[in-house]
């Protein structure tokens, strides 16, 4: 095994590396997420970016709230208002055809924006159909998602993350850690001018499949980057082939950054197959690696384990952990680019009306000007009987149009169940039935749903917020039941969830199903007194977020305990026994409307 | 011209394609709804269905593109037009209209026409995304990234053939027959129930597991990436046998026979999968007759019926959210159940 392809390499120069190949094939590779906070080291790494690049390549700067006119393009009203004609407006995109557009804040973006560049990114044109324009650019560009996001979740919309081919993390780098590119403009230029010629490569392109097949990577779009990568870096050493160095680098660069699962590993038996949900191991990706180390003869390894080795070697470290622990990383990204989606969901356009634009409301100009656009002839020829110098657009109060908007901010329902061995014993089941259907319910009125649930020592997020009901069904479907009420740590954990719906923009409703008999303190340990003394501080701090909630008693016959832990958060409160389906959606429903 | 990768060149994904083949043999299945993982080439596949699909006559100066064969669909304008001057037509590619994220509702349905109110005065129409569509493809790539009022929008006018236009002061109705195509990735959201039913066939995609196809789609695609011309070139003869197939089995498709026994048979799957409406039985009986004519078949078979059951009915079940099990995997097994293994 080569030693320098599999090594993992540092930050930075695997950072300068993916610059270079990006202003090698801007356009093939889609280009880069980076994540780091911004500072000098970011500063730094897109300094050095913009050196590689060639004079005058546009680099245009996509700021988070970007309006789809600027974005792709639309009626320039300066100009129209100027020739009495329509004039078109090209967008930021557009206006970086060539080069790189560079996106602030990207784990902010919605879906939306991001579908649009992601689009372009894949079919190489803007197009439009506003503000009565329609036009059509070609346009080719690289993307450099700038990711600041901090939290695990905080990430890029998976439809543009997807497209790009290589992650980069510059987070954990000091000023010092950087140092000048080891190559020059003039070394791009040169490589660009190599592109054409470099020949793919069967072997490569197999390669790649079998070690994207290894590490659960299941889109193509992957796999061609990737090929697309390798052909950049061959190009970049002035090789006519893609040698394995090149394909190492793909599989690091691209490859490893979207790993889902680890490869079985052919000796060491520790590390088997985790049992992931989804999907089951592909059966192909086993025999490529298992041939070889058997095998010390072998003087040159075969292709896809010197790829697999390489690409496995530089799966980022956190990664790898979950990885091990055999949680799917596919969660990570599943259900939260809908959540990111809902925060800019401010209000969507709910038609035009003739108006004043004060107060904060907003004019629209293009239907205040269709409004006055038949009337200017007649005006203008009263103005010019009447003596004065007919204006060549003349707008008059009312054609005053504004725009109305609809606020409509995401209903998020957290279920948090409680499977305790007090309520196991009773009626667990019969609250997975309730979560059900309350379940159902949600998904009528398409609402996000989270379940939480929490036994033993402390509570579980089962489900973060999504809208994917079958995986809600499946979590609850394997919840198992025993052990002590944490109902303290179980109130803490909906309310940070909720909290962070609430910063998204979105309205939590917290529905709690216990039979309130608490018994295990938030540091722990047992002890029923401790314990119901925090869950009623629990309750209270509940009280304070004015998230609306409902607590759904499971225990026998309605006790006290649940009864008073929903008055002390301000819940309604719903014995089981006498709960009903009907009953049960209804209060729900009724929670989530009330305020 | 853009190079679109050609639909034949297109490696597995068999199910897509029948559906989208089924579709333009026969408008009135309703359209076709993609949903899938990523990089399973969902657009390609629907953009390189129009490169594929033959020309049509239309009206030679008609906005709306309409039959002159079929007088009874025209638009206002061709129906006022003299007799001699309506049946003079033009061939026209079938238009394959694609409707970006963000468009907004003028551009969709159609506006007053700026320039000319601005120049002239004139308050005139111009016509939008949907009377271009008209006998033709409406495409939504992200269709569940819609905005909700578009969504309204378009199914209403999928529903009726006919977009009204009320707005500005301007009161214009003209045709909007379209099959609607929709893609999207459910792990960004669902649909909305309303607009899923009116797809009439909803086809779900996975990336290739097995290494051999996955290797030969990255080799095609980065063949066509390194030269389209070429590529184009070397699959114009498959291609061009899929477009006389559909030529053919839409020539084929009315005279197709149905046998009572398949009738019965489709019924019971729709009642054995308790599907609302019938709307699930018309589209499977149409679907099965298109896929039929487009084997070269004269009578329909249980055969056709169990390959297009899945994408036909899939996504008519009666909503379960709850059912762990994906409908696909139900109407196969109501199939096995009905009709053996």
């Amino acid at each position: 095994m080569s030693l320098d392809a599999s090594a993992p390499k540092p930050a930075w120069a695997e950072a300068v590396l993916a610059a270079v190949l990006a202003a090698i094939d801007p356009v093939g590779l889609g280009g880069i997420c980076v994540r780091a906070q911004a500072g000098p080291v970011r500063d730094r790494w897109l300094a050095m970016l913009r050196r590689l690049l060639p004079d005058g390549t546009p680099l245009r700067r996509i700021p988070l709230h970007v309006a789809d006119d600027r974005l792709l393009g639309g009626l320039d009203l300066a100009a129209t208002l100027q020739a009495g004609r329509p004039i078109a407006q090209r967008g930021l995109l557009a206006e970086a055809d060539g080069g790189f557009v560079l996106l602030t804040m990207a784990e902010r973006v919605s879906a939306g924006t991001a579908a649009r560049i992601g689009a372009v990114v894949d079919w190489h044109e803007v197009a439009t159909a506003r503000d009565g324009v329609v036009m059509t650019d070609a346009t080719r560009v690289g993307v450099i998602a700038l990711d600041e996001g901090i939290e695990d979740d905080e990430r890029p919309p998976a439809v543009l993350l997807e497209r790009l081919a290589m992650r980069i993390e510059l987070g954990t780098l000091g000023l010092s850690d950087t140092d000048a590119a080891p190559y020059s403009a003039g070394d791009v230029a040169a490589a660009r001018a190599r592109l054409a010629g470099v020949a793919s490569d069967d072997g490569v392109v197999e390669a790649l499949c079998a070690t994207s097949a290894a590490l659960g990577v299941h889109s193509l779009r992957a796999v061609l980057l990737a090929l697309r990568a390798a052909l950049a870096s061959a190009a970049l050493a002035g090789r006519t082939r893609i040698a394995r160095e090149d394909a190492a680098i793909a599989g690091r660069l691209v490859l490893a950054p979207r790993a889902t699962q680890l490869p079985a590993a052919p000796e060491s038996a520790d590390a088997e197959p985790p049992p992931p949900p989804p999907e089951p191991p592909p059966q192909d990706s086993d025999t490529p690696p298992d041939g070889t180390p058997e095998q010390p003869q072998e003087p040159i390894e075969q292709l896809p384990d010197v790829v697999l080795e390489a690409t496995q070697a530089a799966i980022p470290a956190g990664l790898l952990a979950l990885l091990k622990a055999g949680s799917a990383p596919r969660s990570r990204t599943s259900g939260r680019v809908g959540a990111i989606n809902s925060s800019t969901l401010r209000g969507r356009p709910a038609g035009v009306r003739p108006g004043r634009p004060r107060g904060g409301v907003r004019l629209n100009v293009i239907e205040t000007l269709r409004a006055a656009a038949p009337w200017q002839r007649l005006r203008r020829g009263v103005t010019e009987s009447s003596g004065g110098v007919a204006r060549r657009i003349q707008v008059r109060s009312e054609d005053f149009r504004i725009s109305r908007y609809k606020q409509r901010s995401e209903t998020t329902t957290i279920f948090v169940v409680d499977a305790s061995g007090s309520s196991a014993l009773h009626r667990l089941a019969e609250a997975k039935a309730a979560v059900e259907l309350l379940l159902a319910d949600c998904y009528v009125r398409r609402d996000r749903v989270a379940v939480i649930a929490f036994r033993g020592r402390g509570a579980q997020v089962l489900l973060p917020p999504t809208r994917s009901l079958v995986r809600a069904k499946r979590g609850l479907a394997g919840l198992p039941g025993g052990g002590g009420t944490p109902l303290a740590a179980a109130i803490d954990a909906a309310v940070e969830l909720a909290e962070g719906v609430l910063r998204r923009g979105g309205t939590p409703t917290i529905v709690l199903l216990t039979d309130g008999r608490a018994n295990i303190a938030r540091d722990g340990t047992p002890g029923r007194p401790q314990a119901q003394m925090e869950a009623t501080a629990a309750a209270r701090r509940a009280r304070l977020t004015r998230v609306a909630a409902l607590v759904v008693d499971t225990s026998p016959r309605p006790q006290p305990l649940a009864a008073g832990i929903a008055l002390e958060m301000d819940a309604r409160y719903l014995p089981l026994p006498h709960a009903d389906g009907a009953s049960l959606s209804k209060a729900a429903k009724l929670v989530g409307g009330s305020r | 011209m853009r190079q679109v990768f050609p639909f034949s060149a297109i490696a597995g994904q068999e199910e897509m394609k029948l559906a989208l083949l089924a579709a333009a043999v026969d408008p009135a299945i309703g359209g076709v709804l993609v949903f899938g993982d990523r990089g399973t080439g969902k657009s390609t596949a629907v953009r390189a269905l129009a490169a594929l699909l033959p020309k049509m006559k239309v009206v030679a100066g008609c906005r709306y593109g309409c039959d002159p064969d079929n007088a009874g669909a025209w638009c206002a304008e061709c129906r006022a037009r003299p007799a001699t001057e309506a049946t003079r037509s033009r061939l026209a590619q079938v238009p394959v209209v694609d409707m970006p994220l963000g468009a907004t509702e003028d551009r969709v349905v159609g506006a007053l026409d700026l320039e000319r109110a601005l120049s002239q005065g004139v308050k005139a129409f111009e016509p939008g995304l949907l009377a271009q569509a008209n006998r033709g493809f409406l495409y939504i790539d992200e269709v569940n990234l819609l905005e909700d009022h578009l969504v309204d929008l378009l199914i209403d006018v999928a529903a009726s053939g006919e977009n009204v236009v009320e707005r500005e002061g301007l009161s214009v109705r003209h045709p909007a027959r379209f099959v609607l195509i929709g893609s999207g990735n459910p792990e960004e959201g669902e649909l909305r129930p309303q607009l899923l039913d009116r797809f009439g066939l909803s086809v779900e995609v996975r990336t290739p597991k097995d290494l051999p196809t996955r290797i030969e789609v990255v080799r095609r695609r980065d063949e066509f990436e390194r030269d389209p011309a070429a590529f184009n070139e070397k699959w114009n003869r498959k291609d061009s046998t899929v477009r006389r197939r559909v030529l053919g089995a839409r020539d084929r498709v009315a005279d197709i026979a149905v046998p009572d026994e398949i009738l019965e048979k489709s019924a019971a799957l729709c009642m054995r999968l308790g599907t609302d409406g019938l709307r699930g039985e018309l589209t499977l009986m149409r679907a099965a007759r298109a896929i039929a004519a487009l084997e070269g078949a004269d009578t329909v078979t249980l055969a056709h019926l169990r390959q297009i059951a899945p994408p036909a009915l899939r996504h008519r079940l009666r909503r379960d959210p709850l059912d762990a099990a994906e409908s696909g995997v139900r109407v196969e097994r109501a199939l096995g159940e009905l009709f053996g293994s």
